[in-house]
């Protein structure tokens, strides 16, 4: 059993150099095709590299752009002057100057011996690969491509689009079957020379050419017409980022590298110097292992997630999102509670009992920030000041989220509140959003502030709340949202509040054995009434009874004793 | 501006390139120079602005380095951006150029066990001409006067300590660079003009061409799609960070020339007669780079 490598190679020869080397040494054919672009000096220098190595050849030059024919050229120049030169080789592994063997050649070698006769070469047919550049599959094998992709975009693009509507379609010659997949392959000899002096060779070669991207295409489609057995996938670790670029191994992915097990991987930096003396090593040990590249694919799917979805919540320098593109508003899932402090004033220390987690103030207050505990700074280092968190209260508000991920974030509002934010808390479904409206009314009707003020203030806030509750209403709401009229909530607030505790910490199964102490309502009714005599129409606290009493002939249910 | 000592001609077609201006910062050099060198600059360019503590005579030693020296207003030259464009365009064509100030250290994506070439070669992988790499406000746990630094050191040592996420965005929609405030700055010394607080965006790693030019320090560039370092569909664009270690000791002496030459005005100058703690119990201590990318303050992007 010997393979022989064909190796195409561009750039960094110094690196293809050793890794020829590295394969002519241990007994196995090198066929190296340089890039026509490649100037006479760095061709000339490679060839000095490896003149001392009988089993390494040359093969004719065709100039290899992305995408072009001339790889397929090249690989079909190189694979001939294999077979005519080699006649030992019974496999043929197309590699590239930037490939790097992770284990000895006899591995390799073993591992067809106990494969016979199979050609590994992913080759997929068009309906079913979902990793196309450009969005082109089928399209590929039917349309004309007379412009470049990368450097004539939009001439590509208007050419594409002509010829659908056109209706422009060319003929796929008989015996074609258009497949796809990685160009990076090993085929038996027997297969190869099949293609290579295949009687419609001329045929094939005249319609790949105008076919885009043929290097991932041309072998891909005729093995399925000569080969006896296709193992549909790769042997060298290859993996391709979201625009199509091959990722890049460093020295860092040593480790991983090492327990891949795969037999060659792709690319690596030229500068990787460890990969390359711990890779071509001479006394690599031999391993019977399966190719397990498993976490490299996590490692790199992730990165591609991370390119592509980016961490929900988060605005920082190199993601800022637009609206309804933020995959996630927020980084985790909060609660603002309005009302319930001016109902219950120990709700905030009860509530972070019940539930665990951290019950700050009102966050949005004019005065300042009022964190949990009145700190001064929070989490990450935001400030109490109210004018910088008023200079950008969305970057406050999410900061302090993506900062305390991990620990639910409960806060207050109220419509004396900064109210910046009602808007995008509305449309996030991490908010969970509870209002006892009217609730706002009862410290104003305890401030001992003279009337008329009072009169004033309670209108005031009144218009505020009503356009944030018409707010939480819209039809586009994302936010968790319930909202009890103070009277309907004081009628029975033990189930709205099981409700609400539940939601927050559902693990905890929080029961809910008695209420926390409730503010004086005493002569709140009369004080309603008395609004309503000076020409003010209190309307989001309901139907608040005059006289405090909920349910006449029974004691009060909601004064828990 | 006069050239003081010009090694360009040494300068190679792939070389990496760092553009720097300052002004009486000799006990900073020898770290700062160490640092870059470590992670693959191959060479200097200084403008000096009439530095009277030897850090030209120290420079002008270095064979790396090239230098220029300028009697000329710091403020009136915009800081310097209208020198340093000057040597970019003559200089850093076809280059990764990286400009930074004397006390700006650069953290990028596994900058720990990659060099600043993996980075660039990466970027030319991608067509990415640009990397942006907000400055990360550096301070000790103590008073600022109370962290000697000594000719040297590591500044981080002492100025370990920062505000993980305490930032405030906005998008520039001239520009479209995005305007990012905050940190302790903000907190300490602009928390009632917030407005005011100092840009903490920065471009400083970029391809360059000779068209193009650093508009306000390097906060934004020209042209402006240069500073679209960021990704506006969800996505994380790759990033880095500036590790700003201004706030030790040698800022006492600053102030007071700074405030002598009314070149810098700044409330932070005027603050630091009060003897400020940046530090709070909130404060991050600096470790590497995965800290700051878990953190969210920068990114891998689809770097892996």
């Amino acid at each position: 059993m010997t393979v022989g490598f064909i190796m195409l190679c561009h750039t960094a020869f110094d690196r293809a150099a050793q890794v020829a080397r590295y394969w002519a040494e241990a007994g196995s054919p090198v066929v190296i095709h340089v890039d026509a672009r490649v100037k006479a000096q760095p061709f000339a220098r490679l060839k000095a590299q490896l003149a001392d190595l009988g089993n390494v050849r040359f093969s004719d030059r065709f100039a290899c752009e992305w995408g072009s024919w001339g790889l397929v050229a090249a690989t079909l120049g190189a694979g001939a002057l294999m077979l005519r030169d080699f006649a030992q080789v019974d496999h043929v592994f197309l590699a590239s100057g930037a490939c790097l063997p992770l284990r000895p050649v006899a591995d390799l070698e073993a591992y067809l011996a106990a494969r016979p006769g199979t050609d590994f070469i992913e080759s997929v047919t068009t309906e079913d690969v979902g990793w196309t550049v450009g969005g082109l599959d089928r399209e590929r094998f039917t349309l004309r491509f007379p412009f470049s992709w990368r450097s004539q975009r939009a001439l590509f693009d208007g050419y594409v689009r002509l010829q659908r509507r056109a209706g422009f379609s060319r003929t796929i010659p008989a015996g074609v079957e258009p497949h796809l997949g990685s160009q990076w392959w090993c085929l038996t000899r027997g297969t190869l020379a099949a293609i290579l002096n295949s009687p419609d060779r001329r045929v094939h070669d005249a319609y790949f050419r105008r076919v885009w991207i043929p290097d991932e295409s041309y072998f891909q489609s005729l093995v399925r017409r000569y080969s006896g057995r296709i193992e549909s996938r790769s042997l060298t670790l290859s993996k391709f980022d979201f625009q199509g670029k091959p990722h890049i191994f460093y020295d860092d992915h040593l480790g991983l590298l090492r327990r891949s097990d795969c037999l060659v991987a792709r690319k690596i930096w030229p500068h990787a110097n460890q990969l390359y003396k711990t890779f071509l090593a001479p006394d690599g040990k031999r391993v019977a292992a399966e190719p397990n590249p498993g976490r490299i694919d996590k490692l790199f799917s992730k990165a591609v997630d991370r390119r592509v979805n980016g961490r929900p919540g988060l605005y920082m320098q190199s993601r800022f999102p637009d609206r309804e593109f933020e995959n996630g508003r927020t980084a985790a899932p909060y609660s603002a509670f309005q009302g319930f402090a001016d109902v219950f004033p120990e709700f905030e220390p009860w509530l972070g009992r019940m539930t665990g987690g951290r019950v700050h103030g009102h966050l949005f207050a004019p005065d300042r920030v009022h964190f949990a505990g009145g700190e001064a700074v929070f989490h990450g280092g935001l400030s109490d000041s109210a004018k910088l968190r008023d200079y950008n209260p969305r970057s406050f508000l999410t900061s302090l989220l993506w900062n305390a991920r991990g620990e639910r974030q409960c806060f207050q509002t109220g419509p004396g509140d900064n109210q910046a934010l009602n808007e995008f808390m509305a449309g996030d479904v991490n908010a969970q959003i509870s209002v006892i409206s009217g609730a706002f009314a009862l410290p104003l009707f305890h401030s001992g502030l003279p009337f008329a003020e009072v009169r004033k203030e309670v209108a005031r806030l009144q218009k505020i709340e009503a356009a944030h509750l018409a707010l939480l209403r819209a039809s586009w709401v994302k936010a968790r949202v319930r909202i009890w009229p103070l009277a309907e909530f004081l009628e029975n607030p033990m189930d709205p509040l099981q409700t609400i505790v539940e939601e927050i910490a559902p693990r905890l199964r929080p029961r809910l054995a008695d209420l926390p102490r409730m503010a004086d309502f005493s002569g709140f009714g009369r004080f309603l009434q008395d609004l309503r005599n000076q020409g003010m129409q209190p309307t989001l606290m309901g139907d608040y009874p005059a006289s405090d009493d909920f349910n006449p002939g029974r004691d009060r249910p909601f004064l828990v004793s | 501006m006069r050239p003081v000592v010009d090694r360009t001609s040494d300068l190679r077609r792939t070389d990496i390139l760092l553009f720097c201006t300052l002004r009486n910062e000799r006990i900073r050099l020898p770290w700062f120079l160490d640092f870059y060198r470590r992670i693959g600059v191959n060479h200097f360019f200084f403008v000096d602005n009439d530095s009277g503590d030897g850090g030209r005579e120290y420079l002008a030693q270095q064979p790396d380095v090239s230098l220029w020296t300028t009697k000329a207003s710091y403020a009136r030259s915009r800081f310097g951006v209208d020198w340093l464009n000057l040597l970019l365009r003559r200089h850093a064509h076809g280059h990764w150029a990286l400009t930074v100030d004397v006390d700006e250290f650069l953290v990028y994506p596994f900058s720990d066990t990659r060099p600043l070439r993996a980075l660039t070669d990466w970027l030319d992988t991608c067509a990415i001409r640009s990397l942006g790499a907000m400055m990360v406000d550096m301070y000790p746990k103590g008073r600022i006067a109370d962290a000697r630094y000594a000719e040297g050191q590591d500044p981080l040592e002492i100025a370990s300590w920062f505000d993980g996420g305490n930032y405030q965005i906005s998008r520039n929609p001239d520009l479209r660079n995005l305007w990012i405030q905050g940190g302790p700055r903000a907190r300490m010394f602009f928390a009632d003009a917030p407005s005011k607080a100092p840009a903490l965006n920065k471009v400083p790693l970029v391809k360059w061409h000779r068209n193009y030019a650093y508009v306000s320090s390097t906060h934004m560039l020209l042209p402006r799609g240069l500073n679209q370092v960021y990704d506006s569909g969800g996505g994380e664009k790759a990033s880095g960070c500036l590790l700003h270690a201004k706030f030790i000791d040698t800022f006492e002496g600053k102030t007071a020339e700074e405030s002598q030459r009314q070149q810098h005005y700044g409330r932070e100058y005027a603050a630091y007669d009060t003897q400020p703690v940046l530090w709070t119990r909130w404060s991050e201590q600096y470790v590497n780079w995965r800290q700051l990318e878990m953190l969210g303050l920068m990114s891998k992007g689809n770097w892996a």
